[in-house]
């Protein structure tokens, strides 16, 4: 057991962990208010999707340009049973049928729809919103996979659906608050979710839960199951060969996305207060692909980063220039895609790492520095350890770090 | 004749692309244990034959049976599972791998998602692959990317891939293409050794390599059997030669 999570752990994933979990959990806390610190808390929301497209796109090949679908299904699921908590009888008494939601009243629905139901329960609730998402990822992985519809036709597909269903939402006013999507949000089991307190609590509940994604996606990629998945990425046919059944791995890594997606979604809800279609489409659909891109798809930390840089960056930019943001974020896409295609995580690795692993090298040598025939030896050695790692850098698409 | 003798029986094998018949109505028995080559003028049908043996194209008539499984009707995977291993004709292997992870990865165990997701690298993965590598000369550089390998050695190593799924029929198509003199005798003394115990389809174009390791020939000529039997035999033929060897 020991050797195995060890494995899946190895040390240098485990400082990265810890890096990233200081800068999170304790850097941020520190240095920022709960403004600052809630809009950290609503990127790292994103950082879930760029996470599952990682696992997707980096390590299976599978470029979804459609997770604004299960990022808002995920979202809406929370965003209902918040809305019903929020439309108790008492609350909504000036309406022309108290006890549903506000949008429906206006929109002259006089009863719950059947499937807002179920919504009225707490577990109920937690269920759907990982579970809708996942299953519907599914459906479209078993009618896409199963037919060995890929590439850029199931990037077009996912694509569609999310328009699709931009539009199923917007024109379903009465059902699902239309184009406003679903606001007003205001408790949770009746606790405020506006306060100050409640925002810090979320974004822990947050981390916690990112952190959760994480380690499944470690565990995953470290496994035999993420190397068929590099090996499907540019070897799809020798895969199949090898006696495997290529589309059930492409169902199940889709579906981990969504799940991760899912859960980004539902905190976005919590954390923001509500939810709209501008959240599903295709805009933020793409967005969320360029996070993963910016961070560096192979990279599960580098997405986490993609996702608060660029949103940092986005932030700050559309409060100056907000006609301007769209048109840099695609000189951004486009300027990834063109020098550095494994993103900053890449960076990282070719220009920082060799200087740390150097850094850490070098003591041990300066000991020895008495005796001439060691030093030498040791620098041959060090010397063939670098051959190893442009080795590896040749090879490309390390799929470590 | 019986078909349960041979380890593959292809009857009255046709696939047409748009009317283009590039198999057509082929017939061809292959015995345990017995090293079949198969030739043939560029656009004979080799590789088709092949691919549709594999389930990599789907024949448009005619019967395709191993070991009594009818193999037409089964998706490629489970082709695989029955005990069939195909190698392409460019070496098809893993890049971003490890030599050790492309022979893994081939191991024929966890094959499904969970499977794959709660695999353990065992002893017995570990030493099975120690024991592929070192029949394949590349014992040495187990942790070396594979995309690193020379032509040759990436070769070896899809050979390799297949041996440690232990397919009793392997076809290899042009094993030897782009050799260098001293690699094209490393594999051929490789081909005897691992050809013990299962029958082996290969498709070369390099006559003297056939010669050298084939216990029948089967010349392809448009799609169709043109002439079978021993490399002496299938020489002599005047039909072989005249489509073939003549020019």
């Amino acid at each position: 057991m020991m050797h195995s999570l060890k494995q899946i752990f190895p040390r240098n994933d485990v400082i990265a962990f810890a890096i990233l979990a200081v800068i999170l959990a304790v850097v941020f806390p520190l240095t920022m208010d709960i403004f600052r610190l809630n809009l950290v808390g609503k990127y790292l929301t994103y950082a879930f999707v760029a996470l599952g497209l990682v696992l997707c796109w980096g390590y299976g090949g599978i470029l979804s340009l459609g997770q604004g679908i299960f990022f808002g299904l995920g979202g809406y699921c929370m965003a209902m049973f918040l809305k019903l908590e929020a439309s108790s009888p008492e609350n909504t008494a000036i309406q022309s049928t108290p006890g549903i939601p506000d949008f429906m009243d206006w929109n002259q629905l006089t009863e719950l729809p059947w499937f807002w139901e179920p919504f009225h329960s707490l577990p109920f609730t937690l269920f759907a919103v990982i579970a809708v998402p996942t299953v519907f990822a599914f459906f479209i992985g078993v009618a896409m996979f199963k037919r060995r519809v890929g590439g850029v036709y199931f990037a077009i597909i996912t694509q569609a659906i999310a328009a699709i269903l931009t539009i199923l939402i917007i024109g379903q006013q009465g059902y699902t608050g239309g184009v406003n999507g679903i606001t007003d949000l205001r408790t949770f089991l009746g606790w405020d979710i506006r306060t100050d307190s409640a925002k810090y609590l979320l974004y822990f509940v947050n981390l916690v839960l990112l952190f959760v994604c994480l380690a499944i996606a470690q565990f995953v990629r470290k496994n035999k199951l993420g190397r068929i998945l590099v090996a499907m990425r540019v070897r799809e046919e020798r895969v199949r060969f090898s006696g495997y059944d290529v589309s059930n791995f492409k169902i199940f890594v889709f579906c981990i996305g969504a799940m991760f997606s899912a859960i980004g979604g539902a905190m976005f809800t919590l954390q923001v207060g509500f939810m709209s279609p501008t959240f599903v489409g295709i805009v933020p659909s793409i967005e969320m692909v360029i996070l993963c891109a910016v961070g560096g798809r192979l990279s599960i930390f580098g997405a986490i980063y993609g996702a608060l840089l660029v949103n940092f960056a986005k932030t700050s930019f559309s409060e100056t220039f907000p006609e301007l943001w769209l048109f840099a974020m695609g000189a951004l896409f486009i300027s990834v895609v063109l020098f550095f295609p494994n993103g900053l995580a890449s960076l990282y690795q070719q220009y920082v790492l060799p200087w740390v692993q150097a850094k850490f090298k070098r003591q041990p040598k300066a000991i020895a520095t008495e005796q001439k025939a060691k030093t030498e030896v040791k620098s041959a050695s060090q010397k063939t350890d670098d051959d190893d790692d442009s080795a590896s850098l040749i090879a490309g698409a390390r799929y470590e770090n | 004749m019986k078909t349960n003798d041979f380890v593959l029986a292809v009857e009255g094998l046709t696939v047409s692309f748009d009317g283009f018949k590039a198999v057509n109505d082929l017939s061809l028995y292959v015995d345990e244990g017995e090293i079949r080559v198969i030739i043939g003028p560029n656009g004979a049908g080799k590789t088709t034959v092949l691919d549709l043996i594999c389930g990599r194209t789907k024949s448009t008539e005619g019967s395709i049976k191993f070991r009594d499984k009818e193999l037409t009707k089964m998706s490629e995977h489970e082709i695989v599972h029955a005990g069939v291993g195909r190698k392409f004709q460019n070496p098809s292997i893993y890049e971003d791998l490890t030599v050790f992870e492309n022979l893994e990865l081939s191991y024929p165990k966890g094959r499904s998602v969970f499977g794959a997701l709660f695999f353990k690298r065992d002893q017995q993965v570990i030493d099975q692959v120690n024991e592929i590598a070192e029949s394949i000369f590349l014992k040495d550089l187990l942790e070396q990317p594979a995309g690193l390998l020379s032509h040759g050695q990436k070769q070896w190593l899809e050979i390799g891939m297949l041996l440690i799924q232990k397919p009793d029929l392997l076809m290899l198509d042009e094993p030897v293409a782009g050799m260098s003199v001293a690699e094209r005798r490393k594999t051929a003394e490789l081909l005897k050794r691992i050809t013990k115990g299962r029958s082996v389809i290969v498709i070369e174009h390099d006559m003297q390599f056939a010669e050298e390791i084939a216990d029948r020939v089967t010349v392809l000529h448009q799609g169709k059997v043109l002439s079978e039997g021993s490399m002496e035999r299938v020489q002599k033929d005047p039909k072989v030669v005249e489509v073939y060897l003549g020019h």
